[in-house]
């Protein structure tokens, strides 16, 4: 056996503040995570078809514009449209308080705000994929 | 809705065009977990229609930009594509940073295309093994190309390379006159070569570098193809020397130029593969290879679970000590299991 | 030198090499290694070995005086405060219009206009790809019309607009030009600035739009045409404020930007123009992060590599050619979402670094700005902030005042031979562009912005209220007040101007630029064209999207 766990990570809406998804993105490779990393301005479509493609663990998204009410409901659609709706999603980024239950409604599973250590990711992802495996 | 959790079940999805199937077969191989041997054993008699494209050359020369345009000429000729595109494993953390797919925005939402980053993963069957399962599923599931990207650094991704039909090794123009394959020692196993990147200065001194070594006789596939303990194999004649000159091919992928003609000289192999026979050739070595491979490791498992671990440990200290040599304990090894 | 009087920097260099033994036996340090925000080591003690190679005429001069260290002006704050220039905009142009008008009562000295992520990538409001982002981080403009609303009741002859827009400058630019020529202004008389910086958003902010080639021709229509008919206004603003936000060290900051200054005066001399005739008109935007003596030093070299290289290499002879001007913002990657209240700190003292560092304007970030749209109270204690800066701490009173610090001479010189490397690394792949597409910037920023997460998460770096002083308190970002009418309205002003205007005059001038975008000549005479027949800017933008094709960028970590 030589699983590894793959996790998708993705910028989408406009924004194109790259920063915390890159070093997110870095510290899960060196976490010993399988990181496919699709850079900025992917449409939900797009994140999707990479997600069923890649047969990923996870979907990471980054949204700093303060668009994600707007844009993680067309992500969740487009995943549940490729059949992926047990996939878990992730979000970091500037989320107001109020927003977060709707956000784990939606099927957000972890909301990282500014200044999450990246540890708590990876350990986060951990325990997230330990019962249902 | 499909059964994806048995071997069958996830062969029959595939068949229908499942895609969530296919991505999932694919993760089972790379795992080689359980469901890995049943669902290549199913696999296996429906693949050999494709025709397989090696992408290799130094990091950074654009490779994944190319693929992205041949993708789109193939599609263009009602071709379907897969890929796969190999990166690295990091060897500290095990990790790895798949970045291929972010050049390869063009080929979005188009269902006769499937992506795969692979990792090198440094497992025990060996990379170049996965590989060739990974993109057996792809022809297997029917994609009429099949494109695999590696990073020319390393005697893996050059087996790996090698392993396909047709194998582009792709050049850019650098900051001296030093065709980087030569470096990377990958000159021999090309079919075909893209200086890509000619927009820029210093491409007319890659081709022409090329062409002069081509001139001495540098490259040629053959030699890659004879060396290693081979099983025997029948193999029709061997097509005249000169019937096949690996053609150098200026691109600029950013711009989709010289894609077209690079795609053309792709088919045009293909042909000359098929009429002289020599596609049946690498496809015999091929398999003579895959075989030998996997029986080596099968018969390394049966020793391995048929004797004591405690007992290959103490020979290895007897090894490491230079109480006995390693083929003699290698033969007394073989020799418990035979007996 | 006599032969009786030794050197007085032997007897420093005895003094110190005993000082410094004694000093490490005997007294513990709380740390192992001190360094700074950059991650560049700080020793001990700075003495006069440190600057022994200082030529003060050379390297330091008079203010107002090549080779400009000490201040671009001879008076610096003395004859006239910094500018304080508070980047202001949000939802519609009807809102931000009441903000700018509150901010101009209030004592600001300028406006400075955010612009909405549609906006900054060429899209109407109601595009899809606009879909959830209206207003969220500045004000939008789809069209000249909007432009006019934005500046109703504000005399735009009169006051000095920056506007940070990119990839689109040209085209809201255009806009403004019109609505202010519409007030009744001649456009000769407008003073103000537009980012215009294309080569930082390949390098750090990532709002690009087109190749590098056409972008850099409408930078260099831009610089030609303002030379010609505005010669108040800054057609450029070479922004290292993102580079830095990105993630980078303060000299890659450094180094990064003066090395894209360096690529758009080429361009414009490629363009036949006269290096006296715009390189005036060339301003500069950094970021003032927290570590103050390393941001002073910052400051201070950008000028004194700036002079030398418009003097020497490029051979400009009017002085203000040499003049490295500068506006400067506070770190907004510096704010903290924990204890929010302590960004008000970390504000003033990234304030205090500009101030000494020389700049001549400032924008102070509300605490609030990493989270939220800032109310109306953080903006006003930013601007406090610096209205007491000017008026009480007396910093503003004499000029340069830490000039002759060995520390910040010798970090002065440290970032000035540091950037020199980073010149001649960028040198070596032929130049900003090659260097861009090898991904060289995008990697250096990545390797720092990696480093500087990592020391923080193993609390090698602390940071209060993040990862050392932490209270129990939850985080609370505030949400979003946005006037929820706006987007309706601005949709229903978007359709009625579709509607209403005269559509064969938008498509003939849509035409027109697309000519002109296909030959040599320059874009703005027919941009400013398309902009007064309401053409809105998605359409202006699709003709350039369509001529010059849009770029997708290289990944690097
Ligand atoms: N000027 C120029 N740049 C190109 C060309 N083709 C690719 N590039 C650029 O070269 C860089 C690397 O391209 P990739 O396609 O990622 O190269 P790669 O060989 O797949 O890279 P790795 O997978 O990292 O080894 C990108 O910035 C491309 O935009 C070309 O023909 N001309
Ligand atoms: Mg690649």
């Amino acid at each position: 056996m030589d699983r590894k766990i793959r996790i998708l990570v993705a910028k989408p809406g406009l924004d194109g503040h790259d920063r915390g998804a890159k070093v997110v993105a870095r510290a899960l490779r060196d976490a010993g995570f399988e990181v496919i990393y699709t850079g900025i301005r992917q449409t939900p479509d797009m994140i999707a078809e990479a997600a069923l493609q890649e047969d990923v663990d996870v979907v990471g998204l980054s949204i700093l514009s303060g668009a994600h009410m707007a844009l993680v409901p067309k992500v969740r659609e487009a995943l549940t449209t490729a059949g992926l709706e047990d996939v878990p999603l992730l979000l970091g980024g500037i989320v107001p308080d109020e927003d977060i239950p709707v956000l784990h409604q939606m099927g957000v599973r972890g909301v990282f705000g500014p200044g999450t250590p990246t540890g708590v990711i990876v350990d986060f992802i951990h325990n997230e994929l330990r019962e249902p495996l | 809705m499909p059964d994806l959790s048995t071997a069958s079940g996830l062969v029959a999805a595939l068949n229908e065009g499942n895609r969530r199937a296919l991505a999932r077969v694919i993760s089972h191989i790379e795992n080689n977990d359980a469901l890995a041997q049943p669902l290549l054993a199913a696999l296996y008699p429906q693949a050999g229609a494709a025709h397989l494209i090696g992408v290799t050359g130094a990091p950074g020369t654009g490779k994944s930009t190319l693929v992205n345009g041949m993708a789109l000429a193939f599609r263009q000729q009602g071709l379907t594509v897969g890929i796969v595109a190999v990166d690295p494993t990091s060897p500290f953390s095990g990790g790895a940073l798949l970045g291929d797919r972010v050049r390869m925005r063009d080929l979005a939402g188009d269902p006769g295309i499937f992506i795969r980053s692979m990792a090198t993963r440094g497992s025990l069957g060996g990379l170049a093994q996965t590989t060739a399962d990974v993109v057996m599923t792809l022809d297997a599931a029917g994609f009429a190309r099949v494109i695999i990207e590696t990073v020319g650094v390393g005697q893996s991704e050059v087996e790996i390379a090698s392993t396909a039909h047709t194998t582009i090794v792709v050049e850019a123009p650098g900051l001296g006159d030093e065709v980087q394959a030569i470096k990377a020692g990958i000159l021999e196993i090309a079919d075909i070569f893209a200086v890509n990147k000619a927009d820029r200065e210093g491409a007319d001194r890659t081709v022409m570098a090329l062409q002069m070594m081509l001139a001495l006789g540098g490259t040629g596939h053959q030699q890659i193809l004879h060396h290693g303990r081979m099983l025997p194999v029948d193999l029709p004649p061997a097509p005249p020397a000169d019937g096949w000159t690996p053609p150098i091919h200026k691109t600029v992928a950013t711009q989709n130029q010289g894609i077209a003609a690079l795609v053309e000289a792709i088919e045009a192999h293909r042909g000359y593969l098929q009429h002289s026979g020599l596609r049946q050739t690498r496809d015999r070595l091929r398999a003579a290879t895959e075989l030998r491979m996997i029986l080596r490791d099968l018969l390394l498992q049966r020793t391995l679970a048929a004797i004591p671990a405690a007992d290959i440990a103490a020979l290895v200290h007897a090894v490491a000590a230079r109480e006995i040599d390693p083929y003699s304990a290698a033969q007394r090894l073989v020799a418990r299991t035979t007996s | 030198m006599s032969l009786f009087a030794a050197d007085p920097l032997d007897q420093i260099r005895r003094e110190r090499a005993r000082w410094e033994e004694e000093t490490r036996r005997q007294r513990p340090e709380r740390q192992q290694a001190f360094i700074t925000t950059s991650s560049t080591p700080v020793r001990r003690l700075y003495t006069p070995l440190d600057v022994a190679d200082l030529d003060y005429g050379r390297d330091l001069g008079l203010p107002g005086e090549y080779p400009y260290t000490r201040g671009v002006h001879h008076t610096m704050y003395r004859g006239k405060l910094w500018t304080m220039r508070m980047f202001a905009g949000f939802g519609s142009a009807e809102e931000t219009n009441q903000r700018y008008k509150y901010l101009l009562a209030e004592g600001n000295m300028g406006l400075s206009v955010a612009f909405d992520m549609p906006t900054l990538y060429g899209y109407d409001s109601d595009a899809p790809e606009a879909l959830g982002e209206f207003g969220k981080c500045g004000v939008a403009i789809s069209s000249l019309a909007d432009m006019e609303i934005l500046f109703d009741g504000i005399p735009m002859g009169e006051v000095s607009t920056s506007m940070t827009i990119n990839s689109p400058a040209a085209i809201l630019w255009a806009m403004y030009i019109a609505a202010a020529e519409k007030q009744g202004y001649p456009r000769g008389q407008l003073r103000g600035t537009i980012q215009n910086d294309i080569l930082k958003e390949y390098i750090a902010q990532k709002e690009f739009l087109f190749p590098p080639a056409p972008s850099m021709r409408l930078v260099a229509d831009t610089i030609e045409f303002g030379s010609q008919e505005l010669p108040q206004w800054n057609t450029i603003s070479i922004s290292g404020y993102h580079i830095r936000e990105a993630g980078s060290t303060a000299v890659q900051e450094l180094a990064f930007t003066l090395a894209d200054g360096f690529a758009y005066v080429e361009a414009a001399l490629e363009r036949g123009l006269a290096i006296d005739d715009f390189a005036p008109r060339l301003s500069f935007f950094f970021n003032a992060h927290n570590d103050l003596f390393e941001e002073i030093a910052k400051f201070r070299a950008a000028r004194r590599i700036w002079a030398k290289a418009m003097r020497e290499h490029y051979g400009a002879q009017d002085p203000r050619s040499w003049l490295l001007r500068t506006h400067a913002q506070t770190a907004g990657v510096s704010l903290t979402a924990q204890q929010p209240d302590n960004n008000i700190v970390r504000v003033a003292i990234q304030a205090l670094a500009a101030v000494l560092g020389g700049t001549q304007s400032l924008h102070t970030n509300s605490m609030d700005e990493a989270l939220a749209l800032p109310s109306e109270k953080a903006v006003t204690i930013a601007l406090r902030t610096q209205q007491i800066l000017a008026h009480e701490s007396g910093v503003a009173n004499t000029i340069d005042p830490l000039a002759g610090s060995y520390y910040v001479e010798q970090l002065t010189e440290q970032m000035e031979a540091e950037a020199n490397a980073y010149f001649r690394r960028i040198a070596a792949f032929g130049g900003v562009l090659p260097a861009i597409e090898a991904g060289f910037f995008q990697r250096e920023i990545a390797e720092a912005a990696y480093r500087y997460q990592m020391e923080i998460d193993t609390g090698a770096r602390t940071i209060v209220g993040v990862n050392d002083f932490v209270a129990a308190e939850p985080i609370a970002i505030p949400i979003l007040q946005m006037d929820p009418a706006g987007y309706d309205r601005q949709i229903a002003r978007l359709q009625r101007l579709r509607a209403g205007r005269d559509n064969v005059a938008v498509q003939k001038a849509l035409a027109a630029l697309a000519d002109c975008a296909r030959g040599p000549d320059n874009l703005m005479p027919p941009i400013l064209d398309a902009v007064k027949a309401y053409a809105t800017l998605g359409e202006i933008t699709d003709v350039f999207r369509h001529v010059f094709g849009i770029y997708h960028e290289p990944v690097h970590f």
